[in-house]
């Protein structure tokens, strides 16, 4: 058995916590873009308009089948040069963090995508119908009524998804952006104490994930009723 | 106020319409009855638009429906439609089902909006039900709110596709009394129904309807009395025995 010793944990805490505020920050505006930019998606995947249907299909199809690493990695190879290109911005700028939101941001908005688009077919027919009727035009028959209720009945697997994302922002580090994970990893090779902080981190995503799952179940239970 | 000109729709190959026809004056009542299958919620929802059709044409005050640079919205938003499911916003309250639509369509103001909704509710019996949410409410209460959300938008003339027949039986008088109150009124009304005691007590002119194709188009009177064809006559002898 090999000998733990987790007295580096305590001082590194600030540092710790500055790489959680990475990864909950990332988190956070992939979950906002990435809802946002899915939900426009999904609308244009429902729309009788075929060229907008095939180009949200086609872009959905496109990140589903890239693993997101990759993603990553050539969004690091592009988007800063982008950036810096368009905003003028010095050499030396770190624009890691904003290549990785984007990343992230259009990675997942191909999985919202899907969900939202299930969520706007479990809508019967005559909801849109009535909507119409009343003379709505289609895009506020879907502002309205369809994707108020779409969301609703698509908020337990939003917020899985959402659960998936978070676990999935430890994947920064192939651009070498210091998040929760990549701090511990770095606090740990410099003690020595890799093993350690490895464990106290996957221990952090554990209790996080959890307690998220165990809200989402709940909340699935009080909808269901 | 609407004529309806030799219409044909298909499904794929189906024909569902053949060549149907009928005129809808101001003020009159029409009932259209049939078996099921025979076209008649279909055609009802070629008069707002809500299914496109292939041939013939519809022509609601004066505005061609099938038309390419037809409004849409804004002939169906003079159109008021009552369905079979309700069809309330379920994630909206009875007094949001009734305003949003005045509000976003028509421009009114909030005030303006609740101010002919709370009339309209109150005149279909549900004045206290304004805060609730549809779920909460029976089949003949959202049915008839339903009823008043249509008409809280001042329709020209009203549809109504099959509006009892998802109803529990102890339910569908209040709502034909509703629909007996607007007729009386002098709305123009062209109601999908089986309710034949409906028919008989409001409606100017009764349509049959069988196969996609209008089979007899008659006063109401003399279709109760002496259907031409025998098709009318089997189906009033089926609805009408029991």
């Amino acid at each position: 058995m090999v000998d733990l010793d987790w007295s580096s944990i305590p001082p590194a805490m600030p540092l710790l916590w500055r790489g959680a505020r990475v990864t909950l920050e990332i988190t956070g505006a992939a979950l906002a873009g990435g809802m946002a930019l899915g939900t426009l998606l999904a609308v244009f995947r429902v729309s009788p308009v075929r060229p907008l249907a095939w180009v949200s299909a086609a872009y959905v199809n496109a990140f589903r089948t890239i693993p997101l690493v990759m993603v990553l990695l050539w969004f690091f190879l592009i988007v800063p040069d982008v950036l810096v290109r368009t905003f003028s911005l010095a050499r030396s700028s770190d624009v890691r963090f904003t290549t990785a939101i984007v990343a992230f941001v259009l990675f997942e908005a191909a999985y919202f995508a899907e969900i939202i688009r299930a969520g706007i077919q479990s809508v019967s027919q005559g909801q849109l119908s009535a909507a119409l009727a009343l003379g709505m035009r289609r895009g506020q028959a879907m502002w309205l009524v369809i994707l108020p209720q779409a969301f609703r009945n698509m908020i337990p697997l939003l917020l899985t998804q959402g659960i998936i994302l978070f676990q999935d922002t430890s994947l920064v580090f192939v651009i070498g952006l210091l998040d929760f994970f990549g701090v511990a990893d770095n606090v740990g090779r410099r003690d020595g104490r890799q093993a350690e902080l490895i464990l106290f981190a996957g221990a952090a995503y554990f209790v996080v994930s959890f307690v998220a799952s165990r809200l989402v179940k709940l909340l699935q239970d009080r909808l269901a009723t | 106020m609407i004529t309806i000109r030799d219409v044909s729709k298909f499904y794929g190959t189906f024909q569902a319409l053949r060549g149907c026809s009928m005129e809808v004056a101001r003020g009159e009542v029409v009932v259209v009855c049939g078996p099921s299958g025979s076209g008649k919620s279909t055609l009802i929802k070629c008069v707002n638009g809500l299914e496109p059709f292939q041939g013939g044409e519809i022509v609601v005050n004066g505005v061609s429906v099938g038309a390419r640079r037809t409004n849409l919205p804004s002939l169906r938003a003079h159109v008021g439609m009552v369905f079979q499911h309700f069809e309330l916003f379920p994630h909206m309250t009875v007094r949001q089902n009734l305003t949003v639509p005045q509000i976003k369509v028509l421009r009114r103001s909030p005030e303006e909006a609740w101010e002919k909704g709370r009339a309209l509710l109150e005149r279909v019996g549900l004045a206290s039900q304004a805060d609730k949410h549809p779920g909460r409410l029976s089949g003949g209460q959202q049915q008839r709110v339903a009823i008043a959300r249509a008409l809280a938008m001042d329709p020209i003339c009203m549809l109504f596709d099959e509006p009892t027949s998802a109803l529990d039986p102890e339910m569908i008088n209040e709502v034909l009394d509703v629909m007996v109150g607007l007729a009386r009124d002098g709305m123009t009304m062209v109601v999908v129904t089986h309710e034949m005691g409906f028919a008989r007590k409001v409606a100017h002119r009764v349509v049959f309807m069988d196969e996609g194709q209008v089979i007899e188009d008659a006063p109401t009177a003399q279709f109760f009395a002496a259907p031409r064809s025998d098709r009318a006559r089997q189906f009033l002898s089926k609805i009408l025995t029991h």
